[in-house]
């Protein structure tokens, strides 16, 4: 099977493109009847948490039926058109929440096709060569009449085509005499670095190759950012594009002409669901305005703007707007104060959660396998296969369960947090001397309050050091709630590390950091409150 | 009383008691033993049911110990361990409260028979807020004493309760708790590898040997008419610290 990268058209796989903006709020799934669920989520564990999680989100956010959610993808060119598109939408009063950078074009995708969001843009390139690719479709005209037939609507293009190209440094270009695709052929020797997503897809290298016959082999695949760097020092010398990237001027790039025409058009369109007509059609009609307005100059100095020069998106599409439209729009300049609070909210909200849940389900079942030795095997073996589990895949996992946001984090969160407490509350039990264990016992006191009076308080510190350990690493995993929406510090790290902006990624990384030692010491702290005093005394 | 009827266990295949038929009379205190892993500290926890016999049956007050009454009998019953075994999360107090808190017993009932305990034992009233590594050996033990007396229990059983303890301290606590027999008039078995404290203590002696009784009567009767050379080597086998000093005399 295919490997599907889910992130088409991203520069960075999972970064996330947040600045300071009043759009920046949590990113809180709504409640959903939890019945549904139970079928798709099997576990019990997942159960549980999403219970607890959909209690807690539907306590924090409030729901509109007439909100117009509006989505955009991890990277800076689709945060902006979001941005654009909550923008002028909101001139005519209507109610709009935006979540920005939710991810890859699947949970774009996706999140639309189950309502979670309203609108995003999107590439005609993208529909038709990945997320439609099984129709085959050829036209635009075909491919509206099959998302129609989905219940979604596509824009006509907001005028810029982004589409795949091939790029050299202008100066070893100019040297070497290249100015089309096709001129590689005489440089077999060149190095290309191609963004991984590149090397597979269907427009992608090998297909490139074979269009022009092209006779390189030292072909890289590594992360775009990457890749230009690479190009400044030298080590590759073609690396792949997309025809709106910032970098092209500022790096001094040659694009190189595609005179086979391989590869298709990318041209930017929204995607909306049907009903969203009926439910605003004033903030529709203005949003409908951008159709043909955003010109390939307009947003190659928009991402340049963002990404280049560290401009906060939505400054940068007000801005565009106030040029284009005379539409004057006030996005909230937040403080590094207000950010750091909603952050913190934020992140306290994903540790809390999941840390309470796993706390309540992970000392019964360190109970029991404590008392059942078979069952305990089980038990920790499944929860010491859950913890193997890379966090990312986790997360990405618990996308077409759950959905995007917070819930999805705080069950990833959750299942994370219980190897450390179930594994401790066993071993605290398990090392209770035998002679303190059978006095208990030779007393007379029923199975429940030798557990109680005697095996949990003298496995407490033990089962302590086990929610200390989860709640600590709770709060480095959580950073990566970020990539699905769940907000909280990973924002500003991810945000900062694409680009390249050191203070923005010390804005999370410094609180993420102070969090975790905070929690540490509140736990150590807690030891006088939860260890029972004679088994913190020195023996005299 | 407590009767065991053809009472046989092994642990992991090996067996270590076989077919044992045992009575420990009321009011008596019975001090069983023999070398080390020859069963006799299973025989104690057979009782107390820590462990349940692979065959025969054993009699608490006429009681079969079933799954039911195991707790009800274990209440009839002090059992003290080798180090103790105090809880160390709890003081003193706590310890020995423990198990009347649990079943309500009141607190005046309870400050009362600490009080009462104390004195039996000479623990220090003011020591009782010391949790178990704050205090000594000995003193645990007096601790564990009170704890398994709390409830006033007919029947007491000492599983080696002075082994880990220094002489001096051993010699007090001997004296101290023959008195407490003495003056409580409970069935006591004790466990002991000790045979000058099985002397010391008993009325009567069971010295048991690989899982089997080999003969059981007065400490006089075992000197005396031994069942069998283990018998006299067994009491033989203690050393005198004299012997070594009228050795050396005779070599000047």
């Amino acid at each position: 099977m295919k490997v599907q990268f889910p992130n088409n058209k991203s520069q960075i796989p999972n970064n996330f493109e947040l600045l300071n903006s009043k759009f920046q709020r949590p990113v809180i799934r709504k409640s959903k009847p939890v019945c549904g669920l139970v079928f798709g989520a099997l576990n019990l564990f997942v159960i549980w948490s999403l219970i607890i999680g959909a209690c807690f989100s539907f306590a924090i956010t409030g729901q509109s039926a007439t909100e117009i959610k509006v989505g955009s993808k991890a990277f800076t060119e689709s945060v902006i058109i979001g941005d654009i598109v909550t923008q002028i939408a909101e001139t005519t009063g209507s109610s709009v929440k935006y979540q920005k950078a939710l991810g890859g074009t699947r949970i774009l995708w996706s999140s639309l096709l189950r309502g979670e969001i309203d609108i995003y843009p999107e590439y005609t390139g993208t529909l038709i060569q990945e997320i439609l690719a099984k129709k085959k479709i050829s036209s635009d005209e075909e491919l509206k009449r099959v998302l129609n037939g989905m219940g979604i609507i596509m824009s006509r293009p907001l005028g810029f085509n982004n589409t795949y190209a091939l790029g050299m440094k202008e100066d070893v270009a100019e040297k070497l005499g290249i100015r089309k695709v096709s001129d590689l052929k005489k440089y077999p020797e060149l190095g290309f670095g191609f963004t991984n997503e590149f090397m597979n897809r269907g427009d992608g290298w090998p297909s490139l190759q074979k269009a022009y016959q092209l006779p390189q082999r030292n072909v890289k695949g590594l992360d775009h950012d990457l890749a230009y760097r690479g190009l400044e020092r030298g080590s590759i010398e073609v690396i792949d594009l997309y025809s709106t990237d910032a970098e092209i001027e500022y790096y001094k790039l040659r694009v190189l002409e595609d005179d086979l025409n391989h590869f298709p058009n990318y041209n930017a369109v929204l995607l909306y669901k049907s009903d969203l007509k009926e439910k605003d059609p004033a903030g529709l009609r203005e949003i409908l305005k951008l159709q043909g307005s955003i010109s390939e100059e307009d947003m190659i100095k928009m991402n340049a703007l963002v990404k280049l020069y560290g401009n906060p998106d939505a400054i940068v599409a007000s801005e565009f707007l106030g040029k284009r439209f005379d539409i004057i729009t006030q996005p909230e300049k937040d403080t590094f104060f207000t950010r750091l609070a909603t952050n913190t909210i934020q992140h306290l909200f994903l540790v809390i959660v999941s840390l309470v849940a796993a706390i309540i389900i992970s000392i019964p079942l360190g109970i029991w396998s404590y008392k059942n030795e078979k069952i305990g095997k089980a038990i920790l073996a499944t929860v010491g296969i859950i913890q193997t589990i890379p966090s990312l895949a986790l997360l990405v996992f618990m996308i077409p369960l759950l959905g995007i946001g917070s819930v999805s984090a705080i069950v990833a969160l959750f299942l994370y947090s219980l190897l450390p407490i179930v594994r401790n509350t066993y071993t605290g039990l398990k090392d209770i001397p035998l002679n303190v264990r059978e006095s208990a016992e030779a007393l007379g006191l029923s199975p429940f309050a030798r557990l109680r009076l005697v095996e949990l308080p003298m496995a407490s510190r033990s089962i302590l050091g086990g929610i200390k350990t989860s709640a600590v690493i709770n709060v480095g995993t959580a950073t990566l709630g970020a990539l699905i929406g769940a907000g909280g510090y990973g924002q500003p790290i991810l945000t900062g590390i694409r680009l390249d902006n050191i203070p923005l990624i010390l804005e999370g990384a410094i609180p993420a950091a102070v969090l975790a030692l905070l929690v540490q010491w509140l736990f150590d702290l807690s030891e006088l409150v939860f260890v029972p005093k004679g088994l913190r005394l020195k023996s005299e | 009383m407590i009767k065991l009827e053809n009472v046989s266990k092994s642990f992991d295949k090996i067996k270590v008691l076989h077919s044992t038929h045992l009575e420990i009379f009321p009011k008596s205190t019975t001090v069983i033993i023999g070398p080390s892993g020859c069963g006799k500290s299973t025989l104690l926890r057979l009782i107390i049911g820590l462990i349940k016999p692979d065959e025969g049956e054993i009699y608490v007050n006429g009681e079969f110990i079933n799954d039911n009454n195991l707790y009800s009998i274990r209440h009839k019953m002090g059992y003290v361990i080798q180090d103790g075994g105090l809880f160390p999360h709890l003081n003193a107090r706590e310890n020995v409260s423990l198990l009347a808190s649990y079943l309500s017993t009141g607190d005046d009932y309870i400050e009362k028979r600490i009080k009462e305990l104390c004195e039996l034992t000479k623990f220090p009233h003011d020591a009782l807020n010391r949790y178990p590594v704050q205090i000594s050996g000995g003193q645990r033990q007096r601790v564990s004493l009170m704890r398994a007396l709390m409830l006033d229990p007919e029947i007491l059983l000492l599983d080696e309760p002075l082994g880990a303890l220094d002489p001096l301290i051993r010699f007090e606590l001997q004296n101290d708790l023959k008195e407490i027999f003495e003056a409580l008039g409970k069935t006591v078995v004790i466990v002991t590898h000790d045979i000058g404290e099985a002397g010391f203590f008993g009325d009567k002696v069971i010295l048991i040997r690989d899982g089997r009784i080999i003969q059981q009567g007065t400490i006089a009767d075992l000197v005396r008419n031994p069942s069998d050379s283990f018998v006299t080597d067994f009491i033989q086998a203690q050393r005198n610290p004299l012997e070594s000093i009228n050795e050396s005399t005779i070599s000047k």
